[in-house]
């Protein structure tokens, strides 16, 4: 029998207090690393859709929220479909693809999806990594882009794309794919109606993974909006937006919010720091409220225990031995206290990231060992004075009569 | 000799004033004897105990162990004082409630001996010589009140000491257990030589030292001449 022993032993004994000793820095570790993991995510997210996204201007409604980039046409409110019609027949110079959207979010068994309608061909066009899946089609051109079989700096102004999405057809995002084990061919049913899988998009990291697109038209039947979209998105030449594109598309449809991928993403941008700037808040508080709550545990379990350190101190322990014993308690607290924070954050992140944001979160594996150092850090030094005031105790403490 | 003191003076600070558990108090105990300490409540038999255990320490006076002085304000001197010397046996038994009979000892072992097979050899040991290795695996609150007194007897002599000091050992055991750890005490210092001294209220427990002490206000007092005094060493200021 040794005092680590002796201390595992004590730990197993007292199991209640020791749940509830660690609450608190099991929440706090769990609240950093859910914004951490999110706010990583994001930020990667940020930069493959900069990379990805083909489509720079965007048309929602005018009540409609652009902080999130993912997911500002998910559950938007609609405006008529008519409104493609007006851009096309604008002659805008500089607006090259158009591409309409509607999308709401659904259930199909017990996963939620986000189901959006697409016109294929402008759809396609403006998302290039498809392209990499083989849905290869007719080539479509930004008017502004070099003209001639050579390659382009900017692979925005050149795509390719398909002409058609059969009505019953669909394209399935990878994460919905994965959890609903679907394989090209697969028959997919979203509210009675039954789609063919006819690809499954490569993963990206966004809300897309989670997505089903499906035949615009198809979808709007199906949720019985009538011809109203709840976005457009526009291949738009960089020189025109430039020269002042925005404000020629606002005077066409004087009721919606157009915003470029660049205001988006930024707004993004600031919304990530934004979370790093709270998670490090809450880290200092964590830090404070953590240790207390520690250092409350130990003394309360000092105090419990005065007549056990009496009884140590009587056959020989010295001091030492005694902050042993309640140091690495604590250790141990901070130490199983930052995997379950960790455990607990990576999956409140990975659950409420989709639903909040959209964004599809992975667990990042280089937060776990963050998390002990910290947990155990705050444990350790909720500790010291506790452990210090129970190398007080006397020896003969409690040694007489009950 | 094995203990001496001197001018020992222990005293409590109180809100109405001083005083002495212990007062100016001088005596010697030979190495062998079974002392047994007696006195009223408030006497100071207690608080002489834990001076001479090392276990608490004195406002002024010496205490001298083998004839080398014990340095009683160093904390670590103390503590192995207490490790390497004494042996501790209290009336409420002084166990660790969630180790079992066999961790109890083991514990006291781990203070000098690391090796934990030996350790475990030893406890067993001691654990059938007080008739318990029966007992190995149960808990202080499985095993009766006199059964966990015999295991506080197997710690007490886990790591060999010279002196054994009991803090009125049979105060929660009914008479025939009483006369059972007695027996075991007496047994120890018959057969292994180790000093005892033993804090007692009761005359029957009194009976089996071979010196006995009696306080009053934490002073020594005559001794009473009608029980035979083993050896006298007794120094009274």
């Amino acid at each position: 029998m040794r005092l680590t022993e002796l201390t595992l032993k004590e730990l197993w004994l007292r199991k209640s207090q020791l749940i509830s000793g660690l609450l608190a820095i099991t929440l706090g570790i769990g609240v950093i690393v859910g914004i951490r993991s999110f706010s990583v995510v994001s930020e990667k997210a940020v930069a493959v859709n900069l990379d990805n996204l083909g489509a720079n201007i965007l048309v929602l409604p005018q009540s409609s929220s652009v902080d999130n980039y993912y997911a500002a046409d998910i559950d938007a409110s609609t405006f008529p479909e008519d409104y493609v019609e007006r851009l096309v027949t604008s002659t805008i110079p500089g607006v090259d693809n158009i591409s309409p959207k509607l999308t709401r979010r659904v259930k199909v068994g017990n996963e939620n999806i986000v189901l959006t309608g697409i016109l294929p061909k402008s759809e396609i066009a403006s998302k290039p990594i498809w392209q990499q899946a083989g849905l290869v089609g007719e080539a479509l051109t930004a008017s502004c882009a070099p003209t001639g079989p050579k390659k382009y700096a900017d692979a925005k102004l050149q795509r390719t794309g398909i002409d058609t999405l059969a009505n019953n057809d669909c394209f399935v995002g990878s994460g919905i794919a994965s959890r609903l084990n679907l394989k090209e061919g697969s028959n997919l049913t979203i509210m009675e109606k039954e789609f063919a899988v006819a690809k499954l998009l490569p993963e990206t990291g966004t809300v897309d993974d989670d997505r089903v697109f499906a035949n615009l038209h198809t979808v709007q039947a199906l949720l019985g909006t009538g011809e109203q979209i709840s976005a457009i998105e526009i291949m738009g030449c960089c020189s025109e937006i430039s020269d002042g594109l925005l404000g020629k598309l606002r005077n066409v449809l004087p009721d919606t919010r157009i915003t470029t991928i660049g205001q988006i993403v930024s707004t993004q941008i600031e919304n990530n720091k934004l979370m790093s700037k709270i998670s490090l808040v809450f880290l200092i508080i964590i830090v404070f409220v953590g240790g207390i709550s520690i250092g409350n545990y130990i003394w309360a379990n000092v105090n419990e225990r005065r007549k056990e350190i009496g009884i140590l101190r009587m056959i020989g322990y010295h001091k030492q031995h005694i902050y042993y014993i309640l140091v690495l308690k604590a250790l141990l607290m901070g130490f199983v206290g930052g995997i379950a924070g960790y455990i607990l954050g990576t999956l409140a992140a990975m659950w409420l990231g989709p639903q909040f944001s959209g964004i599809a979160v992975s667990p990042l594996y280089i937060l776990l060992p963050a998390s002990v150092i910290i947990s155990v850090f705050i444990s350790v030094t909720g500790s010291l004075i506790p452990a210090y005031m129970a190398g007080k105790i006397e020896p003969f403490s409690n040694m007489q009569e009950d | 000799m094995l203990i001496q003191i001197k001018n020992l003076t222990k005293t409590y600070q109180r809100h109405d004033g001083a005083i002495n558990a212990v007062d100016n108090l001088s005596l010697e105990i030979p190495k062998g004897s079974f002392v047994t300490i007696t006195g009223a409540s408030g006497s100071g038999k207690t608080t002489l105990l834990l001076i001479l255990g090392g276990l608490l320490r004195p406002t002024t006076g010496k205490l001298f162990y083998a004839g080398k002085e014990v340095n009683l304000q160093n904390e670590k001197e103390m503590a192995s004082f207490r490790s390497n010397h004494v042996g501790f046996v209290m009336q409420s038994f002084a166990l660790v409630p969630y180790l079992t009979a066999l961790q109890n000892i083991m514990i006291a072992l781990n203070v000098k001996n690391k090796n934990k097979a030996e350790n475990q050899q030893r406890a067993m040991e001691l654990l059938k010589w007080v008739g318990l290795d029966d007992r190995t695996t149960h808990y202080p609150k499985e095993l009766s009140a006199g059964q966990q007194q015999r295991v506080a007897i197997a710690r007490s002599l886990a790591n060999n000491p010279d002196l054994l000091l009991a803090d009125e050992p049979t105060g929660n055991l009914d008479p025939g257990l009483s006369e059972e750890i007695l027996a075991i005490l007496n047994e120890i210092n018959q057969k292994q030589g180790t000093t005892v001294v033993m804090v007692t209220h009761s005359p029957t427990a009194a009976a089996y030292g071979n010196l006995k002490i009696q306080l009053k206000n934490g002073k020594l007092i005559q001794h009473n001449p009608t029980q035979t005094i083993f050896n006298e060493k007794l120094l009274i200021n």
